[in-house]
């Protein structure tokens, strides 16, 4: 089977876009992606598109609508918050199964402001609040409190994270905020739900990435110079474990999914130079430290005390900025942290190039849960 | 399912959820569904097992009041209308069973709270909400244990 390649790939600089259509903004992404790979919607053989906020409207269509009605086809993906890269994985398998040479993946959402989740629904009375929280903000505290209950991890620890990535998005001009956060500044903030302060949750914000994958043998044709390898494609659903179906359990997925993507990478996390993993809030940050093996079980802590995980660490993670500064627009996010690895891969990240990065790793969570994670190779 | 009785408020408060047995009597209780295959506990009656696949071995269990908290947040902000602050607690109850509700009788407070704290299950009105039928609900809490 053919390996595939990345030849193009692009995001919009994420913000609040009132006032465009979804499928306006996805096409905004795809064309930079296709500039990007030298190419144009003509050479596409088919379109895999992932947004969530209308996954019944058809946005792919809609984007060819905007840019190229050329008659391929379409397939429009939700898979909650890893919808992006389940749209992306989707086009890599039409390339690996040898169905088609050249195609588009594009992620898009347009967020509106304030919480997202809530228990329960259905007949009766409102449960939130009731029988707890089903708010994102409190789900993902309950995560990280686990943590602290195995490892005695601190809310300070938690906080380093939103810093850490809040600095690197000041180097990001794509991120939604260039701001830097002190740790003073990230405890003291609201209190959204505990040990999560509002500068520990990711920012809703509209915005959209896209991809051109291509054959080995397409590849050539156009030249290897900046052509990206994707050395592992997984996606994984939430296994059986104790306490999932009350407490989504974000660990074992993220784990199941790291050790299919190793195991097809021929690789080990320590062939790892950076990481975009998925910092939905600071407390998740922390557990998929551990749930990538980038440390041992209870290390986690220590490492972002360390620095181990920041710019110029041992393993940089969330060079972006993350989904707590560079913004969460959930069908895009998948394809946007491919983005930023790719272009760190390319050695074209400007003041947060990762030095020497060849290898590179990309995990989203979906809630419910989905766990997407690719490996991405350096070629030339 | 619906709980609405085709607009006309039923005689006893509703149980907030359907694993909420007796809730119009002197006895509440939750109930879990034990698989006979493998063993484990789900919420809510089903017929297949989601961990090892067995099919129609659910067994009907009444579910311990007595547990530990396992984890929780402190939720500061949330959805309009809903009262703040709360504390969301998930607790393993003896015997086997995770529930997730409210923890109350205690200070919001991460110093006053500590993992595998005892903690009893109560039933209480669902904090005067009902439902547009005017019917009224019996839910479940989690207080320290005595």
């Amino acid at each position: 089977m053919s390996d595939v390649y990345v030849v193009g790939v692009d995001m919009i600089k994420f913000g609040r876009f009132p006032d465009r259509t979804v499928p306006q903004i996805g096409a905004e992404s795809a064309l930079l992606a296709l500039d990007d790979a030298g190419l144009t919607i003509q050479d596409m053989q088919a379109l895999y598109c992932g947004n969530l906020g209308q996954a019944n409207a058809m946005v792919g269509q809609r984007i060819l609508q905007e840019i190229g009605q050329t008659g391929v086809a379409v397939v429009n993906c939700a898979n909650a918050c890893a919808t992006g890269a389940t749209a992306f994985r989707e086009a890599w398998m039409s390339i690996k199964a040898g169905v088609y040479d050249c195609v588009l993946a594009v992620g898009v959402e347009q967020m509106g402001k304030g919480l997202l989740g809530g228990a329960g629904g259905g007949a009766g009375i409102p449960k939130e609040g009731l029988l707890g929280s089903g708010t994102m903000p409190a789900v993902f505290a309950e995560a990280g409190m686990e943590h602290a209950r195995h490892y005695g991890t601190t809310f300070e620890q938690f906080a380093k994270v939103s810093v850490k990535n809040h600095h690197h998005s000041t180097l990001n001009p794509k991120a939604m905020y260039q701001i830097e956060t002190p740790l003073e500044t990230v405890m003291n903030a609201e209190m959204i739900s505990y040990p999560n302060t509002k500068l520990m949750c990711s920012v809703n914000v509209d915005g959209s990435a896209a991809a051109v994958l291509v054959s080995e043998k397409k590849a050539k044709e156009l030249g290897m110079q900046r052509a990206v390898r994707i050395k592992a494609s997984v996606l994984a659903s939430d296994p059986f474990t104790d306490r999932d179906l009350v407490m989504p359990d974000v660990n074992a997925v993220t784990r199941i999914a790291a050790k299919q993507a190793y195991e097809m990478a021929g690789l080990g996390a320590d062939d790892i130079d950076l990481v975009e993993l998925h910092d939905c809030f600071a407390t998740a940050e922390i557990l998929h430290y551990e749930n990538l093996g980038l440390c041992a079980d209870g290390e986690a802590g220590r490492m972002i005390d360390d620095g181990e995980v920041a710019l110029g660490g041992r393993v940089p993670v969330n060079v972006s900025g993350g989904l707590l500064s560079k913004g969460h627009p959930l069908g895009a996010t998948g394809i946007a942290n491919i983005y930023e690895v790719c272009t760190h891969l390319r050695g074209e990240a400007g003041g947060r190039q990762v030095e020497g990065a060849r290898i590179g790793l990309t995990h989203v969570i979906g809630l419910g849960s989905a766990c997407g994670i690719h490996i991405l190779e350096k070629v030339a | 399912m619906s709980n609405h009785n085709d607009g006309v408020a039923a005689s006893g408060p509703l149980p907030v959820v359907p694993f909420l047995k007796g809730a119009d009597g002197q006895d509440p209780f939750l109930e879990g569904h034990e698989c006979g295959g493998c063993g484990a506990i789900f919420l809510g009656a089903r017929t297949t097992c989601s961990k090892c696949g067995a099919r129609d071995q659910m067994v009907a269990k009444r579910l311990s009041n007595q547990g530990k908290l396992y984890s929780y947040s402190i939720v500061f902000r949330s959805f309009p209308g809903i009262e703040v602050p709360y504390i969301s607690a998930i607790v393993d109850l003896e015997g086997g069973g995770t529930v997730k509700g409210n923890l109350i009788g205690i200070e919001p407070d991460p110093s006053h709270l500590s993992f595998d704290m005892p903690v009893e299950v109560v039933f209480a009105d669902a904090l005067g909400r009902k439902d547009a039928d005017g019917n009224s609900y019996l839910s479940y809490f989690f207080k320290p244990a005595a």
